[in-house]
């Protein structure tokens, strides 16, 4: 179970730039790390990863493990109406998960 | 003997006939000019301007553009000149662009020239952006050049490249 914060403003104007942010604690193991007995730990990183705004995608990633421990990522979006934004990932092991956070759009 | 067959050629030969017959130097021209051209690159790759970022031909770099041409500017990417660690290294990336409709951002590309995994990370985004900057932090494998490639929705590609100095690598620790 992947743990993540996203990170809005509490609540923005309409037409608005904001600026969306998001951490997930994953390793994003490389492969090339081994264990305290030398045992090679499999490479398992985060590769996909995407964001709707009331079901519209407005950004996606395709990531690798190039990107550093507990990925953090931050992008832009316009505000248009209040709603959801619902991120999605998954990883090498196949493993997905999703995280949500709610915006106000005033005006 | 093994000059033989060479001597008897030589000695065959009458005093105008060291040139060889004009049609046939035509020909040869034209079998040789027909060799380059399959042997040459597509046109494109090489009527595109010199772009010291990326190398067209790279097949990473062909996977992403198609052999379309790239051109240096518009994007910035922002990166501590020396980074103490490659742990995470914080990285933004920008493209100018009015981010419209009609003229947006459709995708960026991150390049590690140095790490194991060279593609580090594509991000699409839109016109609904409104601002064309991604951020994050990265791995770097030690100090080397980044490279960043804009995909715009008309279809052009724009780089820049940084580079930058890593005092600790990533991916070498042994723990």
């Amino acid at each position: 179970m992947a743990l993540a914060r996203i990170e809005l403003p509490r609540e923005a104007r309409r037409g608005e730039v904001i600026e969306v942010r998001i951490v997930i604690q994953h390793a994003m193991e490389t492969g090339f790390r081994r264990d305290a007995a030398g045992t090679r730990i499999p490479r398992n990183a985060i590769h996909s990863l995407a964001c709707r705004y009331n079901g519209v995608e407005v950004f996606r990633a395709t990531l690798s493990t190039g990107i550093a421990a507990n990925p953090y990522l931050r992008f832009f979006t316009r505000a248009h109406e209040s709603g959801e934004f619902a991120f999605w990932w998954i990883d090498d092991d196949e493993v997905q998960d999703t995280a949500r956070a709610t915006l106000v759009v005033t005006g | 003997m093994p000059f033989c067959g060479a001597q008897g050629v030589a000695l065959r030969r009458a005093p105008g006939e060291n040139r060889v017959p004009v049609p046939s130097r035509t020909k040869r021209r034209r079998l040789l000019a027909a060799l380059g051209a399959a042997c040459a690159l597509p046109a494109r790759v090489i009527a595109q301007p010199v772009n010291a970022h990326v190398d067209p031909i790279d097949p990473l770099i062909w996977s992403l553009t198609q052999g379309r041409p790239v051109r240096p500017g518009r994007v910035q990417l922002v990166l501590p000149k020396l980074a103490e660690s490659g742990h995470s290294v914080a990285m933004t990336v920008s493209v100018a662009s009015p981010m419209t409709e009609a003229d947006h951002v459709a995708a960026i590309h991150l390049i590690a020239e140095k790490n194991p995994v060279r593609e580090m990370a594509s991000f699409y985004v839109g016109p609904h952006a409104g601002r064309a900057e991604v951020g994050s932090r990265i791995r770097l494998n030690g100090s080397q050049r980044m490279v960043a490639i804009a995909e715009l929705s008309d279809g052009t590609f724009w780089s820049t490249a940084v580079d930058i100095e890593v005092l600790e690598a990533a991916c070498t620790e042994g723990g």
